[in-house]
């Protein structure tokens, strides 16, 4: 009877330690959005929040359009209101609106909405109207899980603004079938002389994607392309641009800056290397697929995504839309860093340094706070720490479209990838890839400075006057820097430099 | 006797009035005048500085009301064109004319902003039906969106196929309330269909006509929805309109003292400049 008690018992733990299955409990039952981890355990878990009693009140949250943000926003919101007895108003808006529909009854003294998301560069606008994360959820297990990169990003002077949902960053994908396939690599020594491998330049990236642009190399009747970018103007191409001019322009011998000289505050983004980033952007426009040039961050997710190119660089969401279990090329690519550059400009001796430079670009990532104004400030910070709990932000990171990407040391262990079907060296890939990008030394953070839309718009103007073509690279770029002046003139040269302190800060490793 | 009673009367009206028309235009200017932006949200006093900035250092303002002058004249001249057209045939006693009447105004009672999503997506280069039909007969992909100047005529065929209704409709009406005498009197002459048209038709439509094309000139020189959806201004700033460029300002960039200068400003010209047309056609189109 003994022996048989002791096998029952052993058989039951088997069953819960190793088991998917094991995981089912009550909450994976009504939430099946968490059926493969099941609730898990901590402070805003699903079983913490059926403990609370919000019922009678209402939230309202304005968040971005569906599917990216919007949806994850809506889902948890629904659970949120199912567990707490909350009525929970979600409006979507698109956005290029995000900041003007909080700002604008922010600085009437207004707060229609509880919860705004945004992009994590809004914080030094948007600050003065949001409430400071208090502190039992900074001190919380799942925040101490947080990388320190993407602490800093939602903090300002050490005081925490954003709660952390999302961590973001551009790195390359590319097609692993295409890349690692012999038989291109043959012909494409025969055709160049050169190796077909991952590229390591900029330089080298147009010239593997202009080879494989324009024909059917993966034999579905169709013609690919070389790359798909995010170029259209309005649609955070300057995010993009940043990205390809980083190894150009970000040289760790000159610290003190890379938009700006912090010292004199003179814009730098029509320096040589920039330029010769726009340069390299406009020849891109001859290996995008037809209207590349007219990409968004959707169009880019759904042509790399649907196997349209054979490379792409931006945020996490195309490459884990890629490999879901029901793309086209699930399992079929692979990630690295950016590119870099065999030469990085260096402003103090005015000249090019020879050799390879490379620097990761930790782009905004989405960010969301809770109103100062709000009268319910403690549902509001409820709901956004039950968001991102351990369960739904596992199930989350594995759905492209939500746009909810790895912040989490957690996030950086190949095994929460092959759970959900990846295969291991691409998990491996993917993980090293974030990994290395956080233990870099020479990083470029977004900037978060007074006018912060306005330096972006203006730029953006100016490379897609390039890209199509109005302007050469360097009239372009002087024509940004023209205004980059302007504003600074406008919004007060000592403010912006105050801000930007802290940003050339974390880029010199000094916070 | 003592009819000040009679101003009672005129209040309700003179508060909407003002509520709705006045106030928004004072408000406006006022704003013009203040620097309100994200990192100064006050209605502080600044003169004349965001004028000095427009017309001194601004020529993007200049370029979308150029391109949008250009986008404007060329719709509305062929939704005219197409839009006559389209009333002379069914006006005559032709089959199905109610169907075709019915027909023809389909496109003006679709939503905008929705048609101008199928239509970007039937534009699509890579993806969108048009190029692959054209793939189909060797034609090599057309440039619809990405092209500075494609781009364009992209946004004049959209707006055209939106629009040409509503000027069929005004110019049918027209066409249905002219007297029938000077027709017969035609007919009894033997002119030929086309000297009726040229002699009796267009100078009886005049009025009309230039209704009709000043009410289109007001509303085509607000385009926003479809260059928004459409390009969102690109490639470059290709296909950026005034009323596009302005609400980059204002509610992207948040430079709402400004965007109030760019907004007020372009009152006033278009005002001046509706009013000259107006003025011109009346001159051209009816003789004494």
């Amino acid at each position: 009877m003994k022996t048989i008690k002791t096998c029952v018992t052993a058989l039951i733990s088997a069953l819960l330690v190793f088991s998917p299955v094991a995981y089912a409990d009550k909450w994976s039952d009504q939430f099946p959005h968490i059926k493969a981890t099941g609730d898990i355990p901590g402070e805003c878990s699903y079983e913490a929040m059926s403990k609370k009693n919000y019922k009678g009140k209402t939230l309202k949250i304005n968040t971005h359009a569906v599917p990216v943000m919007g949806e994850p926003t809506a889902l948890h919101a629904e659970q949120f209101a199912k567990l707490t007895g909350a009525k929970v108003d979600v409006t979507h808006t698109p956005a290029g609106d995000l900041y003007a529909k909080a700002m604008v009854p922010f600085q009437a003294g207004q707060a229609p909405y509880d919860i705004v998301f945004g992009f994590s560069n809004f914080i030094n606008d948007w600050k003065r109207y949001l409430e400071p994360v208090p502190k039992k959820y900074v001190e919380m297990k799942q925040m101490k899980d947080v990388t320190p990169s993407h602490i800093a990003i939602a903090s300002w002077d050490g005081v925490m603004y954003q709660f952390p949902v999302d961590g973001d960053r551009h790195y390359l994908k590319y097609r692993k079938d295409v890349i690692d396939n012999p038989e291109y690599q043959k012909k494409y020594k025969a055709d160049t002389g050169k190796e077909l491998r991952v590229p390591r330049t900029w330089k080298e990236y147009g010239e593997i994607a202009a080879y494989f642009n324009g024909w059917d190399w993966d034999g579905d009747g169709e013609k690919e392309y070389g790359s798909a970018e995010v170029m259209k103007k309005d649609d955070l191409m300057y995010a993009a641009f940043y990205s390809r001019s980083a190894a150009y322009s970000k040289n760790p011998k000159t610290p003190g800056g890379f938009f700006f000289d912090l010292k004199t505050m003179k814009p730098l983004i029509n320096n040589p290397g920039f330029v010769e980033a726009l340069t390299d952007w406009v020849a891109a426009t001859k290996y995008v697929p037809p209207g590349g040039i007219n990409f968004g961050l959707g169009d880019e997710i759904g042509s790399f995504g649907g196997g349209q190119t054979l490379f792409s660089f931006s945020w996490d969401d195309a490459f884990v839309a890629a490999m879901q279990p029901d793309s086209p090329i699930n399992n079929k690519v692979g990630t690295a860093q950016l590119p870099g550059a065999m030469k990085v400009w260096n402003r103090s001796s005015n000249s090019w340094d020879e050799g390879f430079n490379q620097a990761p670009f930790f782009v905004w990532g989405w960010a969301v706070g809770v109103a100062k104004k709000s009268k319910e400030k403690e549902m509001a910070f409820d709901y956004l720490c039950f968001f991102a709990n351990e369960a739904n932000h596992q199930a989350d990171i594995g759905i492209g479209r939500f746009g909810v990407n790895p912040f989490r040391d957690a996030d950086f262990k190949v095994d929460v990838w092959t759970q959900i079907g990846w295969d291991k060296d691409i998990a491996q890939s993917y993980v090293d890839t974030l990994a290395e990008m956080e233990k870099s030394k020479n990083r470029v953070f977004p900037l978060r400075v007074p006018g912060t839309f306005e330096f972006n718009a203006a730029l953006a103007t100016a490379a897609a006057k390039a890209l199509a073509g109005q302007l050469s690279p360097q009239a372009a770029l002087d024509e940004a820097a023209k205004q980059w002046e302007d504003i600074l003139n406008r919004v007060g040269k000592d403010n912006v430099r105050k801000a930007y302190s802290v940003g050339v800060a974390m880029e010199d490793n000094k916070l | 006797m003592n009819f000040r009673h009679k101003f009672v009367f005129l209040f309700p009206g003179l508060f909407v009035l003002i509520g709705i028309l006045i106030f928004p235009i004072i408000f406006t200017i006022r704003l013009s005048l203040s620097g309100w932006n994200s990192y100064t949200p006050e209605m502080n006093f600044i003169g004349i500085t965001n004028y000095i900035r427009l017309f001194t250092d601004d020529p993007r303002f200049w370029e979308s009301f150029f391109r949008l002058s250009f986008l404007s004249v060329s719709t509305v001249v062929l939704q005219y064109i197409i839009g006559f057209a389209l009333a002379l045939m069914v006006w005559r006693e032709i089959k199905f004319k109610r169907f075709f009447r019915v027909i023809f105004l389909i496109p003006m009672m679709t939503t905008p902003v929705i048609m101008t999503v199928i239509w970007r997506t039937f534009f699509h280069e890579s993806l969108g039906p048009l190029n692959d039909l054209l793939g189909r007969v060797g034609v090599e992909p057309i440039l619809w969106l990405s092209d500075p100047v494609i781009a364009k005529f992209t946004v004049i065929i959209v707006e055209v196929w939106q629009w040409t209704p509503f000027m069929f409709l005004l110019l049918l009406a027209g066409l249905l309330s002219l007297p029938k005498e000077p027709f017969l009197a035609a007919a009894i002459d033997g002119a030929s269909s086309f000297r009726k048209f040229v002699y009796v038709t267009f100078p009886l439509m005049a009025p009309i006509s230039i209704g009709a094309i000043i009410i289109r000139l007001i509303e085509a020189s607000k385009i926003m929805d479809t260059v928004f959806v459409l390009t969102s201004g690109g490639p470059g700033t290709a296909t950026e309109t005034s009323s596009f460029y302005i609400y980059i300002k204002g509610l992207r960039e948040f430079q709402m003292g400004y965007a109030a200068t760019l907004s007020f400003t372009y009152l006033v010209i278009m005002i001046i400049s509706l009013t000259i047309i107006a003025k011109v056609l009346t001159k051209l189109m009816i003789k004494e």
